[in-house]
């Protein structure tokens, strides 16, 4: 219990007057401090940066020393960059759905949403900081991890004698665009848990979006598989990877099928946007 | 100053508030006053913002609480201690609602101070005890030096030192010329605190007047005198439209009349008292006569109910 009782008559100071009207740059303060001081963010953003990275390593050493003992054959189509960014870019888009999805539920959760929304009322801008703050917190944590972990495994993979560099063709698109698309998936978390402000349904839901779904695709018949598997928004992951073989023929080149993902984001953004204003908080 | 006007606010089928209008006026604590489930909470979220009314209109400072330009600097409300972020510390948590409003960073030290906090500012709030919570809630209201305060049940698990200090600090907010607006299910709660009540049952207006008022026009109320001359007394009294009866002990119970107004009557006929209350047992009967009929969740009791519904409020 609090140890002190203010005596009924000490009072704050009053505040000197003030112009202009609370926006967008005081909330993107004020979100930034809600995220960085919560634990949460902390431990699934070194989960991706250490996990990421560490596994990524492993994956390459294990590469490395096979290598020599199966011949080779096995040069052609080697994609020393995909090999190096798949652990990050699947366990990327996990941990950053996760918090994207917390950034969101965790207000309604916790019941902040009712402190933060009579603070500022005006809701779109609370969205909008929000959304703003983490994307960009997430996309520095990511492409700080992938570059890490390229250079990593590449260094691990130097032995085979295919290791890439930065001036490789698509390896700087590879490793930029996986940082772009797992930061994507995240706000794709973000916007679904606008809509279904629940931590656990909106988990599930991203679950069944960027790995169920692709695997009910699978079992349908071969040209049903092709023509929907590059609509799905989980598809642009492994086709940015990819350095030497675009990914699979039936999906988009790397930019387009990433535009795929940005474009459902942006809808289910601007549901979650209509629906965060328009609902009782 | 808050007005609210026609404000309806339907549940699904569950009405919650219905048609309800009133004004908040400044430099007094008006009590909004009802059963558990009379709309209180949804009326206050209405104010807010929180929840979208069906019908009517809310004004806040002269406007929808929307458009304020600094939302903070014209009010503060704590609705639920308990909607916060346990993780966060509690200066984080005062940070991050400051910042919003481009409030100084100090205030939220000093906010901490006024209610306590100091000590436990970089502890989480998630062990904070309840009355901990809601002086964190309390810290936050006053961030913004807000002319208008709102506080939805907020004696509510304190302990008894807690409660006199909301009530100190409601009073003196009053005391500055700012609006307060308190919400209770408890009578005794607005006795010592409220100068205007606001009486709600299922979602309707039943009473809007002064805590005076209230208490004269209640067929319950009563005021408790002790004097050397009962007999002068029970006539003045009397005469003044009221009425006493001697008890046991010799002491008069009078009716139809306030404490003030029975002292005014005394005064005015030179009769000399030795005690002067009001039936505190007696307001909280006014207040359950006033709202039987609009209790929506009720133990069936083998008691028959008051016939009688807000005479004369």
């Amino acid at each position: 219990m609090a140890t002190t009782t203010a005596a009924p008559g000490a009072r704050l100071a009053a505040l000197p007057p003030v112009s202009g009207r609370a926006g967008l740059t005081g909330a993107i303060r004020s979100e930034w401090t809600k995220i960085r001081s919560v634990r949460s963010t902390y431990w699934t953003l070194a989960v991706l940066v250490i996990v990421g990275i560490g596994l990524s390593a492993a994956i390459c050493a294990a590469t490395a020393s096979n290598f020599t003992h199966i011949g080779a054959g096995q040069d052609l189509g080697f994609d020393a960059t995909s090999r190096s960014l798949t652990a990050f870019v699947e366990l990327g888009q996990l941990v950053l759905m996760v918090l994207g999805a917390l950034v969101m539920t965790a207000e309604y959760s916790t019941g902040m949403i009712r402190t933060s929304l009579a603070s500022q009322p005006r809701r779109g801008t609370v969205y909008l900081a929000k959304g703003i703050v983490f994307a960009v917190m997430a996309l520095v944590v990511s492409l700080v991890t992938s570059f890490i972990a390229f250079f990593v495994g590449q260094l691990l993979l130097h032995s085979t004698g295919h290791s890439a560099t930065l001036s490789d063709p698509n390896v700087l698109r590879a490793i930029v665009g996986s940082a772009l698309y797992v930061t994507v998936i995240g706000l794709l978390a973000y916007a679904v848990g606008a809509i279904i402000r629940h931590t656990a349904g909106t988990i599930a839901a991203m679950v069944g979006i960027l790995f169920i779904l692709p695997l009910i695709v699978e079992v349908l018949p071969a040209s049903w598989t092709n023509d929907i598997g590059r609509w799905l928004p989980g598809s642009a992951g492994q086709v940015l990877l990819a350095t030497v073989n675009q990914g699979g023929t039936n999906l988009f080149s790397a930019w387009p099928q990433f535009a795929v993902t940005v474009g459902y984001t942006a809808i289910l953004l601007i549901v979650g946007a209509i629906l965060f204003r328009k609902r009782d908080a | 100053m808050i007005e609210v006007r026609g404000l309806t606010k339907r549940y699904g089928e569950k009405i919650a508030v219905n048609d309800l209008s009133f004004s908040i006026e400044p430099g007094k604590v008006t009590g909004f006053l009802g059963p558990n489930g009379a709309g209180k909470t949804t009326t206050m979220r209405c104010i807010l913002g929180l929840d979208y009314p069906d019908a009517g209109t809310i004004s806040v400072a002269g406007m929808p609480f929307q458009d304020l330009a600094y939302p903070m600097r014209e009010v503060g409300a704590l609705l639920d201690p308990k909607a916060v972020h346990g993780g966060r510390s509690a200066y984080n948590h005062l940070l991050c609602l400051a910042q919003t409003n481009n409030l100084p960073r100090r205030r939220v030290d000093e906010a901490l101070e006024l209610v306590g906090l100091t000590e436990v500012a970089r502890k989480r709030s998630k062990g904070f005890s309840l009355g901990m919570s809601q002086r964190l809630g309390i810290a936050a209201t006053l961030l913004g030096d807000p002319r208008i305060l709102m506080f939805d049940e907020p004696v509510n698990g304190l302990d008894p030192e807690g409660i006199l200090w909301i009530r100190n600090l409601m009073k003196a907010l009053a005391a500055e010329g700012r609006t307060v607006f308190v919400s209770s299910h408890l009578m005794s709660e607005m006795e010592y605190t409220a100068d205007h009540l606001i009486v709600v049952g299922r979602g309707k207006l039943i009473a809007d007047c002064s805590m005076n008022e209230f208490i004269a026009g209640s067929s319950g109320a009563a005021v408790r005198v002790r004097t050397p001359s009962p007999d002068e007394l029970t006539t003045a009294v009397a005469a003044a439209g009221g009425s006493a009866t001697v008890g046991t002990d010799g002491a008069l119970t009078v009716q139809g009349m306030t404490a003030d107004k029975v002292g005014d009557v005394a005064f005015d006929k030179g009769i000399r008292l030795h005690e002067l209350t009001t039936l505190r047992a007696s307001l909280e009967e006014a207040f359950m006569e006033l709202t039987a009929d609009s209790v929506e969740y009720r133990a069936e009791v083998p008691v028959a109910a008051p016939a009688t519904v807000g005479s004369g409020v």
